[in-house]
């Protein structure tokens, strides 16, 4: 008897691939009929934001794969350049919209270093509370994401119901739910509002429930594991030679984090272990960003508990109106959920920035990294891989 | 404790900016932070530095490339900032070539993202990396036939009035004379 074949473990044919020219490139004849041309974006709902990513397919396995994006440029880096100090602020933080407020917190850090202003330690208990409260939100969308990509829909609604409530204590503190222009240069705006604490602890009692649940939903789930488990291996030597920071850097096994690495705010006060897996799959990352969550819902307590009553909340600065930084450059950085995210100021000493530069883990993950672990995977992995390496459009264009 | 490990990595910045002093005649060495130098290299031997930098003391991590306009000079500063993970210390290596002739060594051998940062600096600045993998390709903007735009003498303001239609009935402030009339009385 003819021995019948398993078609779901059926090898792909190799011979249809494209071989590479002599210049490197690869040699695809699409009047060839053996690939097919795709574009996942720019509308598309399986992508993150406005990003395209052309395709060329060979049956149903990727054979080559483009990052386009420019869908979103608004050209904030040249706009700051025309406005005062001050007025970047509102521009700056639209450069990444998951996490605003890192950007309020970068720029506000760059003049302070350049100016030497020591900003207050209760400011710097505030700005760390806001900073991790922008984590909890944008993990609050990425962890149930990662869920979503494989129809597991149901933990994308819980989280878009927490992420609102955390949206809500954002709105009672700065006064604004998705950008909130609290970290001035200096200092912070205001002091928490009473019976804050109480309310958070509501808030992040329920995201405690979430965190159950989604452990259910996710990883002791068979069809979660099945489509996750061994897709979208990153090398652990691929970290340094592309430039990958962050969770997808924990999940291959680096324990690299900026606030262990390089303390900032009040980082070196709070008791934490960087998180850390070594499959460096899909499902590894997805892991990692669950314990990432965990872990920010216990800083922000360690936080509330630790933090001082009261105290000054701003440094003295100069008219913001004719504030003129002094001439210099420099380079800081914040770990946000995605990685390393840094800005790059040059003043001249004028009124007006000559350039900032935004250093968004995004570049590498959804350009290099992405084109490069696109390759060979299967078509219905795309979305999956993508959603895993976190990819923020508009930290790519600025 | 703490104040021996900023000693120590004051000490280990201190020979590493002594050995590729005494290796590429390196200029304007300022120190940002205990753990964040900028130093700057002539335009020939910047690619070697870095690729020193890279293989032989530690600076395994690449943070970013990025140039800045000086249109008074005549000049364009790039600025590679290379981490050392180990050690923890940042430093990020200026070079200035001219605005006239902007062309530079393509560094995309030593890490896979500098790529993507020399075709955007090629579009948005003009800077041309001859040799690096699809530099003339567009990457944020398309179709773009006005002079690269993030440099310095491309007017934002200008472009925009004279590219989009004006909505009628609507007011234009210059903001900083807006916030001087409204907010500080």
């Amino acid at each position: 008897m003819k021995e019948q074949k398993n078609i779901f473990n059926r090898q792909p044919d190799r011979s249809k691939y494209p071989a590479k020219k002599k210049n490197g490139k690869l040699d695809i004849d699409l009047s060839s009929g053996k690939f097919v041309k795709l574009w996942h974006g720019p509308n598309h709902p399986g992508v993150t934001g406005n990003m395209a990513i052309e395709l060329t397919l060979s049956g149903d396995e990727i054979v080559d794969a483009k990052t386009h994006v420019g869908y979103l440029h608004r050209g904030f880096e040249k706009l700051m350049e025309r406005r005062l100090w001050i007025q970047c602020f509102p521009t700056c933080i639209r450069m990444c919209v998951a996490e605003p407020d890192y950007n309020e917190y970068l720029l506000a850090k760059s003049a302070e270093e350049l100016s030497g202003i020591e900003v207050p330690e209760m400011a710097e208990w505030l700005r760390t509370l806001v900073l991790e409260m922008a984590r909890l939100q944008s993990l609050l969308r990425t962890v149930p994401g990662q869920a979503g990509t494989l129809s597991l829909g149901i933990g994308v609604q819980w989280g878009v119901y927490l992420r609102d409530l955390v949206l809500d204590l954002f709105e009672e503190l700065t006064g604004g739910r998705v950008y909130h222009m609290y970290i001035i240069p200096g200092g912070v705006r205001g002091l928490l509002p009473d019976g804050f604490k109480k309310r958070m602890e509501e808030v992040l009692g329920k995201i405690d429930e979430f965190v159950k649940n989604i452990e259910n939903l996710m990883f002791n789930n068979i069809v979660f594991k099945k489509r996750t488990k061994g897709v979208g291996y990153i090398k652990p030597s691929w970290v340094n030679k592309y430039g990958i920071v962050g969770p997808n850097a924990r999940a291959a096994g680096f324990k690299r984090d900026v606030r262990k690495d390089y303390p900032y705010l009040v980082y070196d006060k709070l008791d934490f272990d960087i998180t850390h897996e070594t499959d460096s799959d899909i499902f590894a990352r997805s892991m990692i960003r669950k314990k990432e969550l965990v872990l920010t819902l216990d800083l922000i307590r360690q936080i509330m508990a630790k933090m001082p009553k009261k105290g000054d909340i701003k440094a003295q600065t100069p008219n913001v109106l004719h504030w003129k930084i002094p001439a210099g450059e420099t380079y800081v950085r914040s770990e946000s959920s995605r990685g390393e995210y840094g800005f790059y100021t040059v003043s001249d000493g004028s009124t007006k920035p000559r350039r900032i530069n935004l250093r968004g883990p995004s570049y590498t993950h959804a350009v290099v990294l992405l084109e490069k672990l696109l390759i060979n995977a299967n078509i219905a992995d795309v979305h999956s891989i993508m959603v895993s390496l976190q990819t923020c459009p508009p930290e790519i264009e600025r | 404790m703490e104040k021996k490990n900023k000693s120590s990595i004051v000490n280990i910045k201190s020979s590493i900016i002594d050995d590729i002093k005494s290796r590429f005649e390196i200029t304007d060495i300022v120190h940002r932070r205990d753990n964040m130098t900028f130093v700057t290299c002539e335009k020939q031997k910047t690619i070697a530095l870095i690729t020193h930098m890279k293989t032989n003391l530690g600076f395994k991590h690449f943070v970013l490339l990025t140039a800045v306009d000086w249109i008074e000079d005549g000049k364009f500063q790039l600025t590679y900032i290379l981490n050392n993970p180990k050690q923890k210390l940042d430093i990020a290596v200026r070079t200035m070539i001219s605005r006239e002739e902007a062309t530079m060594e393509t560094a995309h051998k030593l890490w896979k993202q500098i790529a993507t940062y020399q075709r955007e600096l090629k579009e948005m600045f003009g800077i041309d990396f001859p040799g690096s993998p699809r530099v003339d390709e567009n990457f944020i903007l398309e179709g773009w036939n006005d002079i690269p735009p993030y440099r310095r003498d491309f007017d934002t303001k200008v472009y925009a009035e004279e590219t989009f239609f004006p909505r009628p009935g609507r007011k234009t402030n210059d903001p900083a004379e807006y916030m001087k009339k409204n907010l500080h009385k």
